[in-house]
């Protein structure tokens, strides 16, 4: 390995045939340039999947109220089902083992006044649970608290662009806003990574709101958080009990599939990651089988060159090659073609993921990246490939009789 | 210096095999000058092959320089190749990627000689080959004539106790080929024994002695009066 005559053999034999050398090491670069390109986007997409749900609690139970399609317990079908303030106290009392919050939420539109301007954006009516599910994050001032679903009072939160919209420059907090025809003091600004829509919020106390609806007990959605110690199957179970106890409260057929509907967000998320998963997995596949190709690329150029080389191998035993000299000196310059574009395939690779870093999220791929670990494994397990290529027809020239060698045209 | 008997080799031609050689005997003392010759097909250069342990014999024995060549593994045959044996081949047989200079000591590098001796020795036989100039050539910038000297200072660099030049002067013009065998004749006179194979009468009678083989057997084996070349 480290004979410094061997050595010059080989790189005289690389510089005068240069072509040959750029064939071989460029198939090796190319199979993992793209090995690790494609691996490091398929890390990408995954990244995309658990971020996106990293951002919002996803411990989380939305109840939706809807009609029934079935007639049950005397009433007709078509009948709208709506939630109201003792299914919020119901929920609590029988679940109170496994539930920790629960947002009750009224969504609704109204017109939202400031000095002479009106604005238009959605308000909801929420407990402060809403802040944790919806992973709200406070720039400044509070949050609506327990005393102001108590006390009923006329306060809001608003999203980062609500804020730059009506206040502009101004600082919100203490200000007033009219929505409809009550006035209601501004106590803090929120910002939400989920993007802008997520910040075109106005939230107030879901009790305000009833009071203003003439005392109604009523409330929209009901969104609850779980112990996160209850895993999947765990969720799943304790979504659908409450879902059987809130039809059997409200005289539902337990069969009817939209009078109370239910979304899961654990669920969607152990899914959205088995999906990324398998996308990972597809692009791995493919990954490796790019590898594959450039083992045979090699194989083949190896096959070629010593073919190619048969008959100045035959001249070498003419002179005195030994058939270890051979191989040595074939299977030398195989590994040190191999390494050296097998690295600068992986460094090239690994430079080119860091490059289209930030360019590629609108394809909902994050972070592109490939650990330094598994691009050395893929890369080595090329050369290795590489060298193995190369010791099979290397062997063989040095067995082939150098009388035959000479005659080969 | 070499000592064949009963030399046979046969080769199989898929169902029937080819009896090349039928029983072989023939010496060859130090200092020899001695030509092969035969039309083709009649094992000429089979027994150069043998001789030169680029092939085996199927039987007999043959003895170089007191040493029996049998049975050899590739790698003795290697080394015995480099240290008993230099090749002048038809087609010169020259690396095309190294110069007249990293030819001519290629055979030194397969003995270990260190890179800066080699190229000292390589150098003085392309002196002797009167191509000193020529060093730095690569052989596609080298014409036939020269190129069959660079081969021939090649096969002498290891110095050989048997030069085998195997129809040297095939390939080269009647004004070439006289000045290659010229050379050869000044090679043999400083004491080199040299078997030549041709089937050129011109080039046998610039030899000492003509061996003539047909049909795989020794038919003549006669010395002669060398035609004597004015040294170019």
């Amino acid at each position: 390995m480290f004979n410094i005559e061997r050595w010059k053999e080989i790189f005289q034999s690389i510089k005068k045939n240069k072509l040959r050398t750029v064939l071989s090491g460029t198939t090796v670069s190319l199979g993992i340039l793209i090995f690790i390109v494609l691996f490091g986007l398929g890390e990408g997409l995954k990244n995309s999947y658990s971020d996106l749900f990293l951002r919002q609690a996803n411990n989380v139970v939305f109840l939706y109220p809807g009609k029934t399609t079935k007639p049950f317990g005397g009433f007709k079908t078509n009948r709208r089902i709506e939630f109201d303030n003792s299914d919020i106290s119901d929920i609590k009392n029988n679940f109170s083992d496994r539930v920790e919050l629960i947002n009750p939420t009224i969504r609704y539109g109204d017109v939202i006044k400031y000095k002479l301007e009106s604005y238009d954006f959605s308000i909801q009516a929420v407990s402060p649970s809403n802040q944790y599910i919806e992973g709200n994050v406070l720039m400044k001032g509070r949050y609506i608290n327990q005393k102001d679903i108590d006390t009923k009072s006329k306060v809001v939160v608003i999203g980062r662009l609500v804020a730059r919209d009506i206040f502009k420059t101004e600082d919100p907090i203490g200000k007033f806003i009219n929505i409809g025809s009550r006035t209601y003091k501004v106590v803090g600004v929120f910002q939400d990574l989920d993007g802008d829509n997520q910040e075109s919020y106005l939230y107030l106390p879901y009790t305000t709101r009833q009071q203003i609806l003439m005392g109604s007990d009523k409330v929209g959605n009901i969104a609850i958080t779980f112990n996160d110690k209850l895993g999947g199957s765990g969720a799943i179970k304790l979504e659908n009990e409450i879902k059987t106890f809130l039809k059997k409260k409200k005289s539902i057929d337990p069969t009817d599939p939209s009078a109370i509907r239910t979304r899961n967000v654990a669920d969607e998320l152990d899914r959205s990651m088995q999906f990324a998963g398998a996308l990972q997995v597809i692009v791995a596949f493919v990954g490796i089988g790019t590898l594959i190709a450039g083992i045979i690329g090699i194989s083949n150029i190896m096959v070629f060159i010593v073919k190619e080389r048969t008959k100045e191998l035959g001249v070498r035993k003419a002179l005195g090659a030994k058939p270890s000299e051979i191989i040595k000196m074939i299977l030398t310059e195989s590994i040190f073609i191999t390494s050296l574009s097998g690295f600068v395939g992986m460094f090239v690779g690994i430079i080119f993921l860091n490059t289209i870093d930030k360019g590629l999220q609108e394809y909902f791929i994050t972070r592109p990246e490939v650990g330094l670990g598994t691009a050395l494994f893929a890369t080595l397990v090329l050369i290795i490939f590489g060298v193995i290529a190369g010791y099979i027809p290397a062997k063989r020239a040095a067995e082939i009789k150098p009388i035959v060698a000479l005659n080969d045209e | 210096m070499i000592e064949i008997n009963k030399l046979h080799k046969s080769y199989n031609m898929g169902s029937s095999s080819l009896h090349v050689l039928k029983g072989i005997d023939f010496n060859v003392e130090d200092g020899e000058l001695v030509a092969i010759m035969g039309s083709s097909g009649s094992g000429k250069s089979t027994l150069l092959n043998i001789l030169g342990m680029l092939d085996n014999a199927d039987d007999g024995t043959y003895d170089l320089d007191k040493i029996r060549i049998e049975n050899l593994d590739e790698k003795t045959a290697a080394e015995y190749r480099n240290k008993f044996l230099g090749f002048v081949f038809q087609s010169f047989n020259l690396i095309t990627y190294k110069n007249a200079l990293e030819n001519v000591a290629l055979p030194l590098y397969y003995q270990g000689i260190p890179r800066k001796e080699r190229q000292k020795t390589a150098l003085s036989f392309l002196e002797k080959v009167g191509l000193k100039d020529w060093a730095t050539h690569l052989p596609s910038e080298l014409s036939g004539g020269q190129k069959q000297r660079v081969a021939i200072a090649r096969a002498l660099a290891s110095n050989p106790k048997v030069l085998l030049a195997d129809e040297p002067t095939g390939a080269l013009d009647s004004t070439t080929s006289i000045e290659v065998m010229a050379l050869i004749q000044k090679i043999n006179n400083e004491g080199k024994t040299i078997l030549v194979v041709t089937h050129e009468h011109d080039i046998a009678k610039m030899c000492k002695r003509i061996v003539h083989l047909k049909d795989g057997v020794i038919v003549e084996d006669k010395k002669i009066k060398q035609n004597i070349l004015k040294n170019v």
